[in-house]
């Protein structure tokens, strides 16, 4: 069930390129007739085509790179998760990247310092503020 | 622009005859197209964005399905390959007893939801038969979050064929109003794998923290079912503080484990106090700490049911402390924010504690939520 609707998905896919491509194909023949136009002097019928040209040619463009930017979208984000473990007794104090098996409150290796265990007291994931902020 | 076109070749007429022509023509017959067609345009515009959508929709299911596959490979080093048994753990589906005449549903409720529980626990056992209890409940986070995912895609998959076979803008259009939201649910269970898959503790987690920091140091015993309770003082008051039993990924049976506590000492408790993560409106900040009274918890209401009827048959107040995060925030990795509001939160309930109980008295402090990675 899955495939057969991803085939057809994929069908649609490949149908809109081939307009693209083909509306890309045509703006380019506008611009080179356009060009012709204007050698022989027809300048208003250059222009006009000219205008269709380039608006033909930013539109399949930007459908183009609109299709790529959602593909490079399709990425589930993993941001780096921490992991802080402390020493009870001295107070030292240290950061690194979350493995798996870390929990909070699980006891770690002794202190470099003193020969109390050490602990992880928290874990989390910092989040680069990137939300728009608004007036209210 | 288009509409500029033809007053300009009629303006300058004479220079460009056959093109001015040809460009009014065409000017007319987009007209003409737009006029009749414009909703069914409007319409592919929309299949478009929902295509769009459903692909991203069936990227992540299937790499949640490939991440879910792996995590038992690593830690359950099963025999023979699971993905097929994972497939068929995708599509089991849990049918919700009869509410006609809803007396009594609540426990009927129950009943189907521990059976489902058991039956998946069973299988993920099966499934990774090397790994230990933590990694079992974490494994089964896991593969529920994989669940969930394949049954968004589905549904959306749904309504979109439905769309195109139909044609009919009411069916596409309604699909296309809420998938900004099915979307960031989706984004949400995606990121909430990957956390269940590694053991990380998740935004949710906050209650189980809160209650983690308390009881830490203190003796806790098992009260069913899958939580633990401590006795510590706190404020001149015996606390007997409770959360899900961790690390593993669990929220445990909050209605039973109250009750038991209850019951245990013949309703002589002064106050309950829950903590919860709450869901934060747009605008509010992410951890911050807001008070109020009443059964802090959410799921499918069983639990809350059961609280609110044990503490009715002694009147014993109920307050609730949450943390403010959103859907996204409560389920993927905590947030630094949220991770330091466990202080702010702890001020908090010994605030209410001083206020609305005496010296000597005994309160129940429950921490509600997925303990995942969170110990005691
Ligand atoms: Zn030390």
């Amino acid at each position: 069930m899955s495939e057969n609707s991803s085939s057809a998905t994929k069908k649609i896919s490949t149908y809109l390129t081939m307009i693209v491509l083909i509306v890309l194909a045509l703006s380019m023949v506008a611009l080179i007739s356009s060009v012709n136009l204007m050698v022989e002097g027809n300048e208003i019928a250059a222009g006009y085509l000219l205008i269709i040209g380039l608006i033909a040619m930013a539109l399949s463009l930007y459908v183009m790179i609109q299709s790529r930017r959602r593909i490079a979208e399709m990425k589930i984000e993993a941001p780096k998760v921490m992991t802080t473990i402390e020493c009870r007794k001295c107070g030292f104090k240290s950061l690194r990247e979350f493995q798996r098996g870390d929990f909070v409150f699980k006891e770690l290796e002794p202190c470099q310092k003193c020969n109390e265990k050490m602990m992880i007291t928290a874990i989390y994931k910092e989040v680069r503020e990137r939300e728009k902020t608004f007036a209210f | 622009m288009l509409a500029v076109l033809p007053a300009l070749t009629g303006q300058l007429g004479g220079a460009g005859d056959s093109i001015s022509q040809i460009l009014s023509i065409l000017f007319y017959v987009i007209f003409i197209v737009f006029l009749f067609y414009g909703q069914r345009i409007q319409m592919y515009v929309m299949i478009r964005e929902v295509e769009g959508s459903l692909y991203k929709l069936k990227y992540i299911k299937d790499e949640g399905r490939r991440i879910a596959i792996e995590t038992i490979k690593e830690l359950g080093k099963p025999q023979t390959d699971p993905s097929a048994r994972v497939d068929r753990y995708l599509d089991y589906f849990t049918i919700t007893p009869q509410s006609m005449d809803p007396a009594g549903i609540v426990y009927k409720l129950d009943h189907i939801l521990d059976v489902r529980d058991t039956r998946l626990k069973d299988e993920v056992k099966l499934m990774a038969p090397a790994s230990d209890e933590v990694q079992i409940n974490n494994l089964e986070n896991t593969l529920e979050a994989a669940m969930a995912l394949n049954y968004i895609y589905k549904v959306v998959r749904h309504y979109y064929i439905q769309g195109k076979k139909t044609l009919s803008l009411y069916i596409i259009m309604q699909l296309q109003m809420i998938l900004p939201l099915v979307m960031k649910e989706a984004e949400a269970y995606a990121s909430a794998l990957k956390a269940f898959a590694y053991g990380q503790p998740i935004g949710d987690g906050v209650g189980p923290l809160v209650a983690a920091k308390l009881m830490h140091g203190y003796e806790t015993r098992k009260v069913p079912k899958d939580c633990v309770v401590a006795e510590v003082p706190l404020e001149g008051r015996t606390a007997l503080v409770m959360k899900a039993e961790g690390p593993g990924g669990n929220v445990g049976k909050p209605g039973d484990a109250i009750k038991a506590v209850i019951d245990e000492n013949k309703g002589k408790i002064a106050a309950v106090i829950m903590i919860d993560a709450g869901l934060k409106l747009e605008g509010e900040m992410v951890g911050e700490v807001a008070e109020g009274v009443g059964a802090a918890i959410g799921g499918p209401g069983v639990d809350q049911f059961k609280i609110e009827e044990a503490l009715v048959d002694y009147h014993i107040p109920i307050y609730a402390v949450i943390v403010k995060e959103d859907i996204g925030d409560a389920v993927s990795p905590m947030r630094k924010e949220i991770s330091d509001s466990v202080d702010r939160v702890i001020e908090r309930v010994k605030s209410v504690i001083l206020e609305r109980t005496k010296e000597g008295d005994k309160v129940i402090i429950f921490g509600v939520g997925n303990t995942i990675g969170i110990g005691q």
